[in-house]
């Protein structure tokens, strides 16, 4: 007894539930599984949302009641050392009127809950607390359904959309995307800090429903290819710091031990006091980029979000790439089911639609990156220590004159890094966002 | 064979806590789940159904909200759900909730008449273990509570025969139909909804009952016919340790204060000679 459906979603994330909404909007018959005991549940992303991306699929998401934590007004980028740090900030009121809820933090748990709710709305299936254990194939390879660990588990459907993030079970069994290098993943722990709202309101200098983004380089990584982010939610805060994986193994650190030190770091420390740790956890990011891209598409089948390595590293945007997928998948889905031929040719369109949109735009202009840093880990330890120790003479009032303080910083520099491979780390990092 | 099982929401009492300061419960956030002795009633009403066919009617009550313990019984199995919800059924205490349950199984009854009803030992939010007894009584069906196993079902005689638990012990015991059974944990292990069943249950539109499709009399439901009355909520004080014999250096001293302190203690004299297995 097996039900037929026209499309199966495996997971219920940005990327599945955008498909599973555009798909439902047009009356196609869709049933999205998700593991987790609801959408979200599995979630643990650091929870910026971007409303261009989420208006796409929900138009009205404000007046719908989307669980907005605070609609970020400031970002702040930190280069910091053991010690201190640079701070660049940017605010602008346009932020707060024209171009509201451009980016804004959610509590994932509530929010995939929420967006789930609306493509249920639609007519779309969500069935919960259920793992796809593998795709059903019929004799020629080509996907024509999916099996799930419950009894009389298995669904047929004329294409399979593959959402189920970038630790996917489903890969691993079906071997559509090779298991990514530990290069190409970062591993990411991050932890909620329960505060008042008044004190967040205080410590970030913004209004009641304003937050700010703190974007974190440095020796917080202890030499390794890494970045820390705090966000702000309405009552805690998100703290979330990670690093290259094959660095963490080649470096024996613990992230959690990575975690602790970031905590008790100057800048970070007073931001978080007397703050209650509410819950921790770790994932795994898709780093590699866009090299690391499996083929996205193939008979029967799609691949959207960070199942696909759809992730932008430099900009830690993933859940909005993972929408913007979704909602394509869901275009050639829609249109190859019309034709009736869901064959691999037939979803060709998914790949085409993808590289003319801004996620392999700039996936492909960040291709780079993920390398450079990689390949520059006087990005995580020498600069920052330099720069913080030149700022720190240059701001000391000691009775030595400027310019013999710039040219025993200048002589410093040059001991501790040749100026040409100061220039060639210039060009290289210009190249790999250029 | 008619079975009708009934489900209660609760707070998944694993994740509620005490505000100290308040001696509130501090519901926000927790997630609502079945009753998990209700599960193993309605496993029960299942594996008999499967046994000597019928049907299985789930019944809450409670907020809509509630729909979703309905959701999960179909999911798993029921054949059918009722969900009662009024506003004019909120604040009941055991009394208004087991008259309203027993209006509605009256209603059912009418429809189809019930010949077994499942209902969980207890809450784990309220721990009364009230209700089951109450629908019993004023059904007027034989009850048995606590009940770790079916024995013998006999439909031809119409007579059940089952093993319960009492204070030291078990006994196994056998009366007529109708009955209203409450299960122990131990009963039977709930089962994992099918796929087909989770997406039946995702599907189902759940079947509401107001006070007035249930007949009830307005003084006798909700919080006007509730007698209780929770004046506090209160965590008991934690218990102090009691006295240590460290003997991992010398023992012999330590025995010593040890018989010492039970010597001097009469009343533990006398408990342990009550209890010698202690």
């Amino acid at each position: 007894m097996r039900e037929e459906f026209e499309v199966a979603i495996v997971g219920a994330g940005p990327a599945g539930i955008s498909a599973a909404l555009a798909l439902a909007e047009k009356g196609i018959k869709v049933i999205v599984f998700e593991r987790g005991e609801f959408p979200g549940a599995k979630n643990v992303s650091g929870g910026v949302l971007y409303g261009h991306d989420l208006a796409e699929s929900v138009p009205d998401f404000i007046r719908r009641e989307c669980p907005v934590e605070r609609n970020i007004v400031e970002s702040r980028v930190w280069y910091l050392s053991l010690d201190g740090g640079f701070n660049v900030s940017f605010r602008d009121r346009a932020f707060e009127e024209g171009l509201s809820f451009n980016a804004f933090t959610v509590g994932r748990a509530r929010f995939d809950r929420w967006f789930a709710g609306i493509a249920e709305e639609k007519g779309a299936l969500v069935v919960c607390g259920t793992t796809v254990t593998d795709l059903l194939r019929d004799g020629g390879g080509r996907v024509t359904g999916v099996r799930t660990d419950r009894s009389d588990g298995d669904v047929t459907a004329r294409v399979v959309l593959i959402a189920d993030g970038v630790n996917s079970a489903l890969a691993a069994k079906t071997g559509f995307r090779a298991e990514p290098e530990p290069n190409d993943v970062a591993l990411a722990v991050k932890e909620i800090i329960e505060l008042p709202e008044e004190v967040i309101n205080e410590r970030f200098n913004v209004e009641a429903g304003h937050g700010v983004t703190i974007e974190i380089l440095g020796e917080i990584t202890q030499g390794m290819d890494g970045v820390a982010v705090i966000y702000t939610n309405k009552n805690s805060l998100s703290l979330c710091i990670g690093a290259n994986l094959f660095d963490l193994m080649s470096n024996t650190v613990r992230p959690y031990e990575m975690l602790e030190e970031f905590k008790a770091h100057p800048m970070v420390a007073p931001l978080i006091k007397s703050g209650r740790p509410r819950e921790y956890m770790a994932h795994w990011l898709a780093e590699g980029g866009y090299d690391t891209i499996p083929h996205i598409y193939g008979d029967g089948y799609l691949i959207a979000g960070e199942s696909g390595m759809l992730f932008n590293a430099l900009h830690r945007e993933g859940s909005n790439m993972a929408m913007a997928s979704g909602r394509l998948a869901a275009l050639t889905i829609a249109g190859a089911l019309a034709r009736g031929d869901t064959g691999s040719e037939s979803l060709a369109g998914y790949a085409a639609a993808l590289q003319a949109s801004y996620v392999m735009k700039d996936l492909k202009k960040y291709r780079r990156f993920n390398r450079f840093l990689l390949n520059h880990k006087e990005l995580f330890s020498t600069l920052p220590r330099l720069g913080a120790s030149a700022a720190r003479e240059m701001l000391t009032v000691d009775g030595i004159s400027k310019k013999e303080k710039q040219t025993s910083i200048r002589r410093r520099i040059q001991g501790a890094i040749p100026l040409a491979r100061l220039a060639r780390l210039l060009w290289a990092g210009a190249r790999s966002i250029g | 064979m008619n079975f009708v099982c009934c489900i209660k929401q609760v707070p998944d009492t694993a994740e509620v806590k005490i505000d100290p300061e308040t001696n509130t419960l501090m519901r926000s956030g927790v997630e609502s789940i079945s009753n998990p002795y209700d599960l193993v009633a309605l496993e029960t009403a299942l594996i008999l159904r499967d046994k000597y066919g019928g049907w299985v009617t789930a019944l809450s009550m409670g907020p809509p909200q509630a729909e979703q313990v309905l959701k999960e019984a179909i999911s798993l199995g029921a054949d059918a759900a009722v969900l009662l919800s009024d506003r004019a059924f909120a604040g009941a205490d055991t009394l208004a909730t087991s008259y309203t349950l027993y209006k509605a199984i009256r209603n059912l009854d009418l429809d189809r008449p019930v010949d077994i009803v499942l209902c969980g030992k207890q809450a784990i939010d309220g721990d009364t273990a009230q209700v089951g007894p109450g629908i019993a009584t004023r059904l007027g069906f034989t009850q048995f509570t606590s009940v770790v196993e079916i024995r013998e079902l006999n439909t031809y005689d119409r007579h059940i025969t089952v093993k319960r638990r009492v204070e030291g012990g078990f006994e196994i015991v056998r009366g007529p139909l109708p009955t209203v059974i409450t299960v122990d944990l131990g009963l039977a292990r709930p089962r994992r909804a099918s796929l087909p069943g989770l997406i039946l249950s995702l599907r189902a539109v759940i079947d509401r009952w107001d006070a007035d499709a249930v007949g009830a009399e307005v003084p006798k439901i909700g919080l006007k016919g509730s007698p209780t009355w929770v004046r506090r909520i209160f965590s008991p004080p934690l218990k102090e340790g009691g006295p240590v014999f460290d003997g991992r250096k010398d023992p012999v001293p330590a025995v010593e204060r040890f018989l010492d302190t039970i010597v001097a203690d009469e009343e533990l004299i006398s408990e342990l000679f009550k209890n010698p297995g202690v």
